[in-house]
């Protein structure tokens, strides 16, 4: 198992025409994931790396059967129109990539989604990789790095990752590979304020994923993922173990660090009042990001009872 | 700043709908006095300032006459609020108040969509408020919920004939919020006046970054939050940002003011925002400071990543230079170090360099900037380049003993190196720049190098390398020409050079 995206899934590209739509399309076919189809308004009638080209989302549809997932390589503007478009015409997975998309867009996508009953990643995210599987987005770069960096699941030793930032679930990966951690699925939620599917809302999908030991979190200054995630361990919702790195320790009040999402506004969401939520809750936090491969070990180790482990999961 | 000054975002309340006391700005005592003769009788004097607690600090002050005006104006002029300085002051006309409530809309991340934050009960402070906000959702699209809406109203204390006028003070809030794409709007307080009037008497507004292009006419001039006006270099970053979306390319400089302790300043180079905040406390937890926040990612191109060093480079007193990001990136990492090996070369870098270009192309990045940089006739200075096997806690320490060894040397912005076949030898323009091919010490094995390593965009005519496609395909190809000097310097064939001048740094003094 793994969670968000496997080999079965039917993924459609919009935006497939592009620069990046073309370059990603040949990563995520490579790696393993099935690109049923591509679209660009006006470019339809073609084909890219062998995928058909449609012009729109219905007509892809149309053409060739179900779609599981669109992923969306086109501009930040444009990306409210494309994701209305995917999920008016049916598609109940949509995975955001393009930075710069206007927080107002971003929430008409949510009502959008709501309303059909849709979800959806990002925007501004890296994508959603499980190792050995598939790949939607663009984590990896190319498919024989994500080949080599990240393991495949090992039986009681492997880990959900979930990031605030696209290079840090690469990085994560990685580590925790060398370490010899497994790798369930790693998810980039996106670099935004608002996302469709934030940090605690995939740590309630890994905790129901069997496959799935543990939890490992990049957080961020800014907003209240962390702080929320926090709440579902307090409350017993996540009883999988958690170990974090939150980043933004020197961060100063005031200021965006890079990501929209990554600013502290009247004194909420500071490094601090987030590690403390966390600790709070009991999962186990590190002051230096090389510390979380061992941490993650440690823990693994400890949790020697699979037995008792997957009863009290439930 | 995509924040809005009171006195501008009052002037898009009422535009839409909204009213506000009468007034103006004013950048002078006299600019002041002259406004509150113009209004007649009392007036509030207000700091024009993004901080919050004017009011408690004396920047907001009363005056019952225009000479009283002018006095209270020259001394809010001169105040200074955390890192902003007042330049302006709001003037007017005092209202006669008999009710405050507090409106703001708000985005909401766990709902993923806008709300109103209500306080119908008055009070200025925001302390004793908690208890009796009232949070009402609101709709992308059709605004605040209306039922809701009444529902608070009546069971206010608020006289009922004035509940429509109150309800549709509201509703436009919500409205101008949406139609700029208001990352938040406060109305703190929306008054409610002794003759029955709903009037905005103060007003705080930050629009979105991501949305400033769709605003045009907002008098925004950077779309950056940041804790302090914009300096002068962050706006020419900003500049270089705008001009080449290619990537992201993100800098802000930081508070030094406890650099007295600290084991020094440093340029601050990250790649990916959450591997760049990551990379940066591993470093502050050595006890440096860094100077500035910098990244860029994304897959920028060369000349964006050489622009981004020069600009860091700007910056007086670093004791070193540390580039990390996340230190296993998906982009190919030989552009950024084209960049980077170019602006050290130009720099004539001084400084110990400690740069982590883990991820994709990795072993060829690390070797383009130790073949640059270890050059002898190149650079003096300590370069060093990491892989993803490096952790960044491990490469910080790195960095450190660099510049223990380097014994208090400290950087001094100086002007670019440029070589002396620029402004006479052959060249054609690309986007943002020149590039120069020095025809006189092209020996044919020279030029026969630079034609094959020009990725098909120079050929060989009379033995001299020059362009082999139109100046507009060749406009955009800066990564390839960035990568075609560096080689050439690398084989020291040095006869090409791509000119990326950078406004207001290379024709201005060092800022």
């Amino acid at each position: 198992m793994a969670i968000i995206i496997d080999q079965s899934k039917r993924v459609l590209v919009q935006g497939i025409t592009g620069r990046e739509g073309r370059a990603r399309t040949t990563l995520m076919r490579e790696y393993g994931t099935n690109v049923v189809a591509g679209c660009t308004p006006g470019k339809g009638g073609g084909k890219v790396e062998g995928v058909p080209v449609l012009d729109t989302v219905a007509e892809a549809i149309q053409a060739v059967g179900h779609v599981d997932i669109s992923v969306v390589f086109v501009p930040g503007r444009r990306v409210e129109t494309a994701a209305v478009e995917a999920i008016e015409a049916g598609v109940k997975l949509l995975v955001l990539v393009p930075d710069r998309v206007p927080v107002w867009d971003t929430m008409r996508i949510a009502a959008a989604a709501r309303e059909h009953g849709a979800a959806f990643v990002g925007p501004n995210t890296l994508g959603v990789l499980s190792p050995g599987r598939a790949v939607v987005g663009m984590i990896g770069g190319r498919a024989v790095s994500a080949q080599q960096w990240f393991n495949e699941p090992i039986p009681r030793q492997t880990v959900g990752v979930v990031s605030r930032s696209g290079g840090m679930t690469s990085s994560l990966g990685y580590y925790l590979s060398r370490a010899g951690v497994g790798l369930s699925t790693l998810v980039h939620v996106g670099g935004d304020s608002v996302v469709g599917l934030p940090i605690p809302d995939v740590a309630e999908m890994f905790q129901h994923d069997p496959e799935t030991d543990a939890i490992v979190l990049f957080g961020e200054i800014g907003g209240t993922q962390e702080e929320r995630l926090a709440e579902l361990i307090r409350t017993g919702r996540i009883t999988k173990p958690v170990i974090a790195y939150i980043g933004g320790a020197a961060a100063t009040e005031g200021t965006r660090f890079s990501h929209a999402g990554a600013i502290i506004e009247h004194g909420r969401g500071t490094h601090a009042a987030k590690v403390q939520a966390l600790r709070d809750a009991g999962a186990a936090v590190v002051d230096d990001f090389g510390l979380l491969p061992q941490t993650t070990l440690d823990i693994l180790a400890n949790r020697s009872a699979p037995a008792a482990r997957s009863s009290s999961a439930r | 700043m995509a924040r809005l000054h009171e006195y501008q975002s009052k002037a898009l309340l009422a535009q839409h709908g909204v009213a506000v006391p009468e007034g103006g700005p004013a950048s002078s005592a006299a600019e002041a006095a002259q406004l509150a003769a113009r209004l007649g009788g009392p007036v509030v004097i207000k700091a024009q300032a993004w901080v919050t607690n004017r009011a408690a600090t004396g920047g907001v002050q009363f005056a019952q006459n225009p000479r009283q005006a002018e006095a209270r104006a020259s001394e809010i002029l001169q105040m200074r609020f955390g890192n902003f300085a007042v330049t302006e002051v709001l003037v007017e006309r005092m209202l006669d108040i008999h009710n405050e409530l507090f409106v703001s809309v708000t985005i909401d991340d766990a709902a993923q969509a806008p709300v109103v934050l209500l306080d119908l009960h008055g009070g200025s402070g925001i302390e004793g408020r908690a208890e009796s906000v009232q949070r009402l959702p609101v709709d992308t699209r059709r605004g605040v919920d209306a039922q809701a809406l009444r529902t608070v109203l009546g069971t206010s204390a608020i006289d009922a004939g004035l509940h429509d006028d109150v309800a549709s003070a509201i509703e436009a809030v919500v409205d101008i919020a949406r139609r700029y794409d208001a990352r938040s709007l406060e109305i703190n307080p929306l008054a409610i006046t002794n003759d029955g009037n709903v009037v905005a008497a103060d007003c705080r507004m930050t629009i979105d970054d991501y949305a400033v292009f769709r605003h045009p006419q907002l008098p925004i001039e950077i779309a950056r939050e940041l804790d302090h006006p914009a300096t002068q270099l962050e706006r020419i970053a900003y500049q270089v940002e705008q001009a080449d979306h290619r990537g992201t390319f993100y800098f802000a400089q930081l508070p030094t003011g406890g650099v007295e302790g600290s084991r020094g300043l440093i340029g601050f180079h990250g790649a990916g925002g959450g591997g760049s905040m990551m990379s940066m406390d591993a470093i502050a937890r050595l006890g440096f400071t860094p100077a500035n926040f910098c990244d860029t990612s994304g897959n920028p191109s060369a000349a964006k990543v050489y622009r981004a060093a020069r600009i860091i480079l700007a910056q007086r007193g670093l004791v070193g230079y540390f580039g990390s990001g996340s230190g296993v990136a998906s982009q190919e990492q030989y552009h950024s170090a084209y960049g980077l090996a170019k602006a050290f070369w130009e720099m004539n870098l001084s400084i110990p360099a400690v740069i982590r270009l883990g991820g994709n192309g990795e072993d060829r990045a690390v070797d383009i900037l130790h073949g640059v940089c270890r050059d002898a006739d190149s650079i003096s200075a300590p370069v060093e380049g990491y892989k993803k096997d490096d952790t960044p806690a491990f490469i910080a320490q790195r960095f450190a003993q660099l510049v223990d060894e380097a014994a208090g040397r400290v950087w001094t912005p100086q002007p670019r190196r440029v070589p002396a076949f620029v402004d006479r030898a052959y060249h054609f323009p690309i986007h943002h720049g020149t590039v120069w091919i020095d025809h006189e010490h092209c020996d044919p094995a020279t030029t026969t190098f630079v034609v094959e390593h020009s990725g098909g965009l120079l050929t060989q005519r009379s033995n001299l390398p020059v362009l082999a496609v139109s100046e507009q395909s060749v406009a955009g190809m800066d990564s390839e020409l960035v990568a075609l000097e560096v080689q050439c310097r690398l084989a020291r064939r040095p006869v090409v050079f791509v000119d990326l001048p950078i406004e207001g740094l290379d024709n201005d003094a060092v800022v």
